[in-house]
């Protein structure tokens, strides 16, 4: 589950994070009050008005902004509000924009980068920083692989005192910032710990001219398998961050994902999902979802799913792909004729039934007098689909 | 001989009375596997299905001589539950629960690293979020689907379960059969990956040939491509899902995300072909390119 920068900043000052000032304002007017609020409580004239979207590179998209005083804060507050923000990480629709987080300025003498992640290979959290902050990361390991620094984490014992001041003496900090940098790394490694995250990221971490180390931006990621023992974090979650169709989807306990294309797909198992949304693309057609239905799934299941994919205006067509195995394909069957009962058919649909009573559900298929196509294999289900998808325009039944 | 499942494996269940280890545990005996009992804490002394319960995995390990255990327990219990199994000198553990938190993992992993299983040798976990392991005809341990397995001659090693019995469907409908069949899980944290089981399989004499199905997320897929260029003298065919998930978002499992454009289906796909993996072009293909690199 991701959050949003001002949600992130939260929880980092609830672990004893210095964060600098803000708060999070959903109108022109809240944006103004907090500004003259910011400005009075520190006497700095200098605000910053941000864009709370999920989705990085806010900054280059014109979603934050550095202004002086009240009035150019509401200003700046009307033109970024309601705007549609579109960075590298949004897709080429971007993403409106309903919340603003108003920060005080900050004096910056040096920008860093740190971030705590699990690494897959060695099966432990790490904790990396750069001295290349405000610069992505993926970016600084490309060109300057030589400027991150990485401390592995023993689960046993957390990160040790000793590796956050490897790191920030590697950052060439001294002195008072050195100690606040490394409390900070300290801080991370027990908030990406006490959260569960999966991902926690503060780009850039700044050093202030006064020595002072604070993180100015935050990104975070929570484990959504660990999401049942934190039920406080659950109110972060903003629905309008997410796809109508996923919310839907989850409701039902489903892994579904929206995608750009007209071809409906419901499959059994997240590898042969992905695979089958690569056979289709081999094809020549184009994925319009990633939905697995899971191992387990009912009849009710299977006909939410099949109402979610047929709800989609742009789907053209519809190709089921089962290889059962605790999945049974009677119950796949009865599900895609109970779905269909409830909303019609009004693309064509292809079904390819392999595995566990894999006769019982075709001959159910084929007695129910629907409209559909059956396939002898993923590859035949998928040129099959491509091609009845291609020769509809919409409504019209093959 | 097949690799870790054969006729010797003495199979316990954890989380034997749940629906899913009640309904897999009945599968796993009519498929022929040793299943000697199984645990569920209070439900020590009955006796479920035929099977004997025992509190503990030391107990049922004491009465039953049991060296491997699968594992049916909800994710909250999962981790701790593969723990008491490599504490209690289980060899195998195969841990089948989709959805322990990542961090858990760390921690377990972190203490398996020290123990040892009654053999002498370091306990081996498989998972967890997988379908388990198969040796066609002497020992399923796991989900899958039986009947579509044959014993022969090509050891599978894949993060999918679905696609897993794909491959083994194709295999056998070719005659070419499985030796072993692994799927390893799909989380970013596991046990056994794919090197490891490569390794096995080089070093086993059933297996002619070893069919490898990766997917985006992570470097695993790239690491084993650069083991078999410089240790495998048998030959491996290859596939790899998610060539047209977008960036950034989790594709069912935990672990196929693509982050900061790494971890993508192209990159691997490269990194196999220049260990000279022959890639099947569609899940459709995996048994045919087996066949054809066979000859």
């Amino acid at each position: 589950m991701k959050i949003h920068e001002y949600q992130a900043k939260e929880v980092l000052r609830q672990h004893g994070v210095p964060v600098p000032k803000g708060i999070a304002c959903f109108s022109v007017d809240e944006a103004e009050a907090a500004a003259k609020q910011l400005i009075a409580e520190t006497g700095g004239e200098v605000v910053v008005v941000k864009a709370q979207i999920h989705a990085g590179g806010r900054g280059k998209g014109g979603g934050v902004k550095v202004v002086k005083g009240a009035a150019a804060a509401r200003a700046t507050a009307q033109k970024i509000l309601g705007m549609t923000l579109v960075t590298h990480q949004t897709g080429p629709a971007g993403k409106l924009v309903k919340r603003l987080y108003v920060e005080q300025g900050m004096d910056i003498a040096r920008e860093l980068y740190a971030a705590v992640v699990v690494d897959r290979g060695t099966g432990r959290v790490i904790v990396m920083v750069s001295s290349e902050g405000g610069m992505e990361i993926e970016e600084v390991a490309a060109r300057h692989p030589e400027k991150i620094l990485r401390e592995v984490v023993d689960p046993a014992i957390g990160l040790g005192a000793y590796q956050a001041r490897n790191l920030a003496f590697g950052l060439g900090l001294g002195g008072a910032s050195a100690r606040a940098a490394a409390d900070v790394f300290l801080s991370l490694y027990r908030v990406f710990v006490d959260t569960d995250s999966s991902m926690l990221e503060v780009n850039p971490l700044v050093v202030l001219k006064d020595g002072r180390v604070l993180p100015l931006d935050c990104k975070m990621t929570f484990d959504d398998n660990a999401m049942y023992r934190h039920k406080d974090l659950e109110s972060y979650r903003d629905l309008d961050e997410e796809e109508p169709s996923e919310i839907e989807a989850k409701r039902y306990d489903l892994s579904f994902i929206k995608l750009e294309g007209s071809i409906g797909c419901m499959v059994n198992g997240a590898g042969l999902a992905m695979a089958t949304m690569d056979t289709i693309k081999y094809f020549g057609g184009e994925p319009a979802n990633f939905l697995d239905v899971g191992g387990s799934a009912t009849t009710e299941k299977v006909t939410a799913a099949f109402k979610i994919i047929t709800a989609d205006p742009s789907v053209r067509g519809i190709f089921v792909n089962i290889f059962g195995g605790i999945m049974k394909c009677d119950t796949i069957a009865a599900g895609v004729m109970a779905a269909v009962k409830q909303v019609g058919l009004k693309v064509p649909l292809v079904v390819r039934l392999e595995g566990t009573n894999v006769e019982l559900g075709k001959k159910m298929l084929q007695e129910s007098g629907l409209a559909l196509t059956s396939a002898d294999d993923m590859a035949d289900g998928a040129r099959k689909i491509v091609a009845l998808a291609a020769g509809t325009s919409t409504g019209s039944k093959a | 001989m097949a690799i870790l499942a054969d006729r010797h494996t003495r199979l316990i269940v954890q989380g034997l009375t749940g629906s899913a280890g009640t309904f897999h545990a009945k599968q796993m005996r009519e498929y022929g596997t040793n299943v000697v009992g199984g645990v569920t804490p209070g439900k020590g002394g009955q006796v479920h299905e035929g099977f004997p319960v025992f509190d503990t995995v030391a107990e049922a390990v004491a009465k039953t001589g049991a060296n491997a255990s699968v594992i049916y327990v909800p994710p909250p219990g999962a981790a701790d539950a593969i723990l008491e199994a490599g504490a209690a000198g289980i060899d195998l553990v195969v841990c089948i629960t989709e959805g322990i938190p990542t961090l858990d993992m760390v921690r377990t992993r972190r203490v398996l690293a020290d123990l040892t299983g009654a053999s002498g040798r370091p306990v081996t976990l498989i998972g967890p979020n997988c379908p388990g392991v198969i040796t066609p005809e002497a020992c399923k341990i796991g989900i899958m689907p039986g009947y579509i397995h044959k014993a022969g001659k090509v050891g599978v090693v894949s993060r999918s379960g679905t696609l897993t019995y794909e491959a083994a469907h194709q295999l056998t409908a070719l005659g070419l059969g499985q030796s072993t069949a692994v799927g390893i899980g799909g989380d970013p944290v596991k046990g056994l990956d794919f090197i490891d089981v490569l390794a096995l399989f080089e070093a086993d004499p059933q297996t002619q040939a070893v069919l490898m199905i990766g997917e985006i997320g992570g470097t695993s897929e790239e690491e084993a491509a650069a083991f078999v260029k410089a240790h495998m003298k048998k030959p491996v065919a290859g596939f790899i899902a998610g060539q047209t998930a977008p960036p950034g978002k989790r594709m069912g499992h935990a672990g196929a995300i693509i982050s900061g454009g790494k971890g993508t289906a192209a990159e691997k796909i490269e990194a196999m072909q220049a260990a000279r993996i022959a890639m099947a072009p569609t899940p459709a293909d995996l048994g045919k390119t087996v066949a054809r690199m066979l000859g």
